[in-house]
């Protein structure tokens, strides 16, 4: 073999092909973007290169005969505890490249899963549990500040009832749960259009992200929450009334503190016409907002935005969970948002320098406990309502999130999963096997709009009945009753100091 | 009828219609057979064919089209449609491989057989009881059996 440098020699995957079943059909030539098979003219069969291979497992999938198998390399780094193959592979990376390593998707570092560590009550005797085939059960939520009272007055005509205080926009779902922000240029329009559909077929919504809205996705735009991001891209009146709510992203769990980076050739004409910038230039959203420098600027910006959308739709700000995110969380409340978005370190990106991404914010199990008290203790819990978001896998994850103290959550990465993603981590590359990080042409074709519609209206409904199988099970019937309920949640295998800053009891408790 | 719709908007070229087409036109009806003995011992071949340009690919078989050119083009008679079932149908019997309806089809849908004096040509999977196994292989829903 001839000289390998070490940082090709000590690649990720090797690719396993069964010689007994691959036929040399070539469909995993075709679907590989990143070229690991390839049609061997000399040898008339195909053939692959290992070092090229990022584990996507796209080929697996479409091999007709089952031929391939994707695995890690047998061979590994000496054990060391301290010198993980990871730390090595970064080191010859940057070694060779000088450069800022950058990833994709959320962190895959060991940080504790407090989801994992947290677990629901269940109803027994005296108070029996609630079969959701036969009962109704109510998973409606209504985001946006509610009022400290309601006045109701007496119609003198009718003699009915009515409602004297004016409230605020809300936003109405049928499920506690919403498509996270994904831009349009980060994922391509065909699953945008994809979230917009399944968002409005399971009475949700889904965020266009800072990229804007495509004019043919106004229509959706009772199901949009539009994104103002700090490079401002497709921001003007229309966007802003076209979506039933706004939100303003200051920060995002995956990265929190850090800006935004479309490269320049994820801008093709259509991304160029909704963003607002010409076609091929990078699209660089700067870490800050430039007009926000305190909590007053903020209330600017929030007012300003609700003047533009004539007090129509709530105002969300999204910040990602950090060191004092009560604190912070309390001063959006003051400053007149609507709804607070916390967004957890183990939230997913398209790129984001891998250092930031691995070491920087909190997860958002403790963030949101914190906000969601720290609310309360001051008496404004009524003024906002609080969405979690990053890494919630399922909707396990979900009910205890609602139980924390959230109102609804986003899920990013799992909406990605639902439409073929395998977190192979490459997003930045715009090579996106599967059809989803790109807006090559003839990859983004992979995702069918009906298809993928079909695929995450699916997932909404299935969390959306086994959120009500949990609820039924603890008693309750409506997602309401348990909305920073506590009392429903218990700690395993954590400490004191994580109990009680999650205000959960021990298991045995 | 029904028929197969392509969707060159969706087609991502995999050419997966092309092996169901071949393993369903098969003595053995399994793909590794199929691909590997009887396409070169009997010319099995499919009876679409996966075109690409570009950013664009689109599979392309029989349209059975209500006036057919190549029925008109067949000098024996060798294709007719079937007035029952609307499809335009291929006696290989009475075949007579001069080639007229290959160069009769805008479609370029009509294949040579690779050994014999024959066409291949699609019969939507006459008999297969699930509908052309093509439609079925399609991971993204590319084609479609449908009345339009």
């Amino acid at each position: 073999m001839l000289f390998q440098p070490i940082n090709k020699n000590y690649h990720e995957f090797c690719i396993e092909r069964d010689s007994d079943l691959c036929i040399n059909c070539k469909v995993c030539v075709r679907q590989c973007s990143y070229e690991a098979h390839f049609w061997d003219e000399a040898r008339q069969k195909v053939m692959h290169d290992n070092t090229k291979c990022i584990g996507c497992h796209r080929c697996e999938a479409l091999c007709p005969t089952a031929a391939l198998n994707i695995v890690n390399k047998p061979s590994d780094f000496r054990t060391n505890k301290l010198w993980r193959p990871v730390f090595l592979q970064n080191i010859y990376k940057q070694a060779d490249t000088g450069g800022v390593l950058l990833a994709g998707m959320g962190s895959p570092v060991d940080i504790p899963v407090y989801w994992d560590h947290i677990l629901l009550d269940a109803s027994q005797v005296t108070n029996p549990s609630i079969d959701p085939l036969r009962e109704p059960m109510e998973l409606k939520t209504f985001l946006g500040a509610k009022p400290r009272k309601l006045d109701i007055v007496t119609d003198k005509k009718t003699g009915k009832p009515k409602l004297k205080t004016k409230l605020t926009p809300q936003l109405e779902l049928d499920v506690p749960i919403m498509f996270a922000a994904m831009s349009f240029g980060a994922i391509n329009f065909n699953l945008h259009r994809a979230m917009a559909r399944a968002a409005t077929e399971t009475g949700t919504y889904y965020n266009t992200g800072e990229g804007g809205l495509h004019k043919s996705l106004y229509k959706y735009g009772a199901n949009t929450i539009v994104q103002v991001a700090s490079g401002r891209f497709g921001v003007h009146r229309d966007y802003l009334q076209a979506g039933a709510g706004i939100e303003i992203k200051v920060g995002q769990g995956a990265k929190p503190g850090i800006g935004g980076h479309l490269p320049g050739e994820k801008i093709n004409d259509k991304v160029s016409e909704t963003r607002m910038v010409p076609i091929g230039s990078d699209a660089i959203s700067p870490a800050p907002h430039h007009d926000i420098y305190s909590i007053e600027d903020l209330l600017q910006l929030i007012y300003a935005l609700k003047e533009a959308s004539e007090y129509k739709a709530p105002v969300s700000v999204k910040i990602a969970a950090v060191h004092n995110v009560a604190a912070i969380a309390s001063g959006i409340a003051r400053a007149g948002a609507d709804i607070i978005t916390i967004d957890g370190m183990r939230g997913g990106t398209g790129a984001a320098p891998a250092m930031i991404r691995d070491n920087v914010g909190i997860p958002i199990e403790l963030a949101l406990a914190q906000v969601d008290q720290r609310l309360r203790d001051e008496g404004i819990r009524n003024n906002v309502s609080v969405v979690a978001a990053g890494g919630i896998r399922c909707s396990g994850d979900v009910i205890k999130a609602i139980a924390l103290g959230a109102d609804a959550v986003y899920i990013g990465t799992a909406t990605l999963i639902a439409v073929g993603c395998t977190i192979c981590g490459r997003c930045y590359t715009g090579k996106c096997p599967w059809g989803i990080a790109t807006n090559d042409p003839k990859l983004s074709k992979r995702q069918n709009p009906d298809i993928a519609a079909k695929k995450l209206a699916n997932l909404i409904r299935a969390w959306g009945h086994e959120i009500e199988e949990m609820l039924g099970g603890m008693g309750l019937n409506s997602i309401e009753s348990l909305r920073g309920n506590r009392d429903k949640l218990r700690g395993v295998g954590i400490s004191d100091t994580e109990l009680d800053i999650l205000g959960i009891k021990h298991a045995g408790r | 009828m029904k028929r197969v719709y392509p969707d060159k908007e969706y087609c991502i070229g995999c050419h997966l219609c092309e092996l169901a087409c071949i393993t369903a036109h098969s003595k053995s009806k399994d793909l590794i057979l199929a691909y590997r003995e009887e396409r070169g011992k009997d010319g099995l071949s499919a009876c679409k064919k996966v075109f690409e340009k570009g950013d664009t690919c689109v599979a392309i078989s029989c349209r059975h089209c209500d006036e057919p050119s190549c029925v008109a083009a067949c000098i024996s008679g060798g294709l007719y449609k079937d007035p029952e079932t609307g499809r335009t149908v291929y006696d290989r019997n009475k075949c007579v491989g001069c080639w007229s309806c290959l160069m009769a089809c805008p479609y370029g849908a009509i294949k040579r057989h690779p050994i014999e004096s024959k066409i291949v040509k699609c019969d939507l999977c006459e008999g297969r009881e699930e509908g052309p196994a093509c439609v079925a292989a399609c991971p993204n829903a590319a084609l479609k059996f449908e009345e339009r």
